[in-house]
């Protein structure tokens, strides 16, 4: 077997796996804080997408001002979104919530469609088209910069998520809610925070993994592949999404170039029920996780 | 307010669990400022839930204050939040300790920052490690980790960075060897007496909250059915028998509590 080729796809699939890596980080962290299993996470993703479209299209502004704006909007959805229909469901059975987050993400289609429409469209193309080698293998400057702008993504957020003192709140809710409020933490305050914080990053993610393959209103299909990938780190195990994500986007991009583009799906799949049968609750989560 | 009020005045509550369960039925009991308040009762009697009322954690859990009030520093928790009322002053150490397990030791006592001014509350880590050397030792380390008896330490030190007017302290004794017990009640007698922080102290080890309390209250199902001033507590024959352990002699189970009931001394004589 052709070593070089082998390597050029180990880095596509690393880059892929570093899209899955960002959008099971939004994912998780509104698992792990809230419990919220979130169904709406690829159209929240999407619709990322589609505000960044917004900006850049139909209000023509340039691509370094979109990105942030979109970004900054989405988050602001995100924490409506909290405000408006999870926190009302707070204390509600688990299926009630997850249900409602399914829901969540038909609106979020509808309203796509009807401001924007449902044919598939391009993202401006913003990404810098000079090929990328690492060594001699090549890498698409889309997957490249992707890779890069996810990986400092995930750097700041854990870096954040570290040393700020919101962190430890963060962390404390996620980690014992009766406790966290009974230190003075606004516990719901922190769930909006959460909502916010994932809404954007689920942005950034959408919007990097339109650039890459342009989007459409059924985009939040891609949320089912973040849903194996959190499910295979462990859904409440940041470190988890991380590390299953880029693993998925390696056997994802193997199973596609050697055995073809129908195997992919087959792969994770299986791979998803392997993990399963191995350890119900995933590579890297707690023990205590409630079966849906 | 005058100091001549209570810091904190329970009136006749009701509390119900999911509408249906009735654990406190016409509850009352106060605790004077700057008091260590004693609260015992077998286990279900509703202690905790007492607590939970007044920290208004019950709604986590929902539980409801059916009747009755709760009026802390004059002023009823019913408007609060739960947060709101840490803020305020009113810390409650929970049952079991519920420390922040993945966390670490100082992490832990950063969460606590939040219910005060942050730089006020930084300047406290100091303190609690003061009263807590071994838990300066272990700041870096993960709180799951820590003994039972850290553990614990933790959890009264993480009410320490909150500097409250009142601390809640559910158990603090649970599961702690004899020799821990005795070194967290020291430091529950000295906090008192140094910071001036109100008590309100359920156990189940009556020998030890009355070594450390003023005044007691006795429950059984959901309401008050002795209370007193601790030394007239521990003379009562019913409290010797059920609470204290001593079928009638038993002087030297009060031996051991003598370093504790030092400082209780020297704060009669200082007030
Ligand atoms: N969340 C809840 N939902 C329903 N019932 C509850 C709840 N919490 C407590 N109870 C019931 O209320 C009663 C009193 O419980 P509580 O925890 O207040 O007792 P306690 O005096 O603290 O007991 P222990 O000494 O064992 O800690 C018990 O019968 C318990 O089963
Ligand atoms: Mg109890």
């Amino acid at each position: 077997m052709d070593w070089l080729f082998f390597s050029e796809i180990g880095l596509a699939g690393i880059g892929t796996g570093g899209l899955y890596a960002v959008s099971g980080l939004a994912f998780v962290l509104i698992y792990k804080a809230t419990r919220v299993v979130n169904m709406a996470i690829g159209e929240m993703m999407m619709m990322g997408a589609y505000i960044f479209i917004g900006f850049s299209v139909g209000l023509a502004l340039p691509v370094w001002a979109s990105i942030p704006l979109a970004v900054i909007v989405s988050g602001i959805m995100g924490g409506v979104i909290e405000r408006a229909i999870i926190r009302p469901m707070l204390g509600e059975n688990a299926i009630s919530v997850f249900m409602v987050t399914i829901g969540l993400g038909s609106v979020l289609v509808g309203l796509v469609e009807i401001i924007w429409g449902a044919d598939p469209r391009r993202l401006i193309e913003f990404v810098p088209s000079d090929p990328i080698f690492i060594g001699e293998a090549y890498l698409s400057p889309k997957v490249g910069y992707s890779f890069a702008v996810a990986a400092v993504i995930v750097g700041l957020f854990l870096v954040i998520f570290r040393t700020w003192r919101g962190g430890v709140a963060l962390r404390a809710t996620a980690g014992d809610q009766a406790a966290a409020y009974s230190m003075g933490i606004n516990v719901p305050k922190v769930f909006s925070l959460v909502w916010i914080i994932a809404a954007m990053i689920a942005a950034v993610a959408g919007i990097l993994v339109g650039s890459i393959g342009g989007v459409s209103p059924n985009m939040g299909v891609y949320g089912l592949s973040v849903l194996v990938v959190v499910i295979i780190g462990g859904l409440d195990s940041l470190l988890g999404a991380l590390i299953a994500g880029i693993f998925v986007g390696l056997i994802e991009t193997y199973a596609g170039a050697f055995l073809g583009g129908e195997y992919k799906m087959l792969a994770t799949f299986s791979l998803l029920v392997f993990v399963l049968i191995v350890r119900p609750y995933g590579l890297f989560g707690t023990h205590e996780i409630e079966r849906l | 307010m005058t100091s001549a009020s209570p810091i904190l005045d329970i009136r006749n509550i009701e509390v119900v669990y999911n509408n249906t369960i009735q654990v406190l039925r016409g509850l009352s009991l106060s605790v004077p400022r700057g008091a260590v308040v004693a609260l015992l009762g077998s286990n279900g009697a509703g202690k905790s839930t007492t607590l939970k009322a007044i920290s208004r954690l019950l709604e986590l859990e929902k539980g409801e204050l059916k009747s009755g009030d709760i009026l802390f520093d004059g002023k009823s928790v019913r408007q609060d939040s739960p947060h709101g009322l840490v803020r305020r002053g009113l810390f409650h150490v929970m049952e079991g300790r519920r420390v922040f397990e993945d966390l670490t030791v100082e992490e832990n006592l950063t969460a606590a920052t939040y219910a005060d001014n942050l730089s006020k509350a930084k300047q406290r880590f100091e303190l609690v490690y003061e009263y807590f050397p071994r838990l300066h030792e272990r700041r870096d380390g993960l709180a799951g980790y820590l003994s039972g008896g850290e553990q614990q330490m933790l959890a009264i030190g993480r009410a320490l960075i909150a500097n409250p007017e009142i601390i809640l302290l559910d158990e603090p004794s649970l599961g702690l060897s004899p020799l821990f017990t005795e070194e967290i009640f020291g430091i529950i007698a000295r906090i008192n007496n140094e910071q001036g922080t109100s008590m309100l102290l359920v156990e189940q080890n009556a020998a030890m909250a009355f070594a450390v309390a003023d005044y007691g209250y006795i429950m059984e199902t959901g309401k008050i059915v002795l209370d007193g001033p601790t030394e007239l507590l521990t003379k009562d024959a019913d409290v010797q028998e059920f609470y204290l352990g001593m079928g009638g002699h038993g002087d030297e189970e009060h031996k051991s509590f003598r370093d504790i009931k030092h400082y209780k001394r020297r704060k009669r004589w200082l007030s």
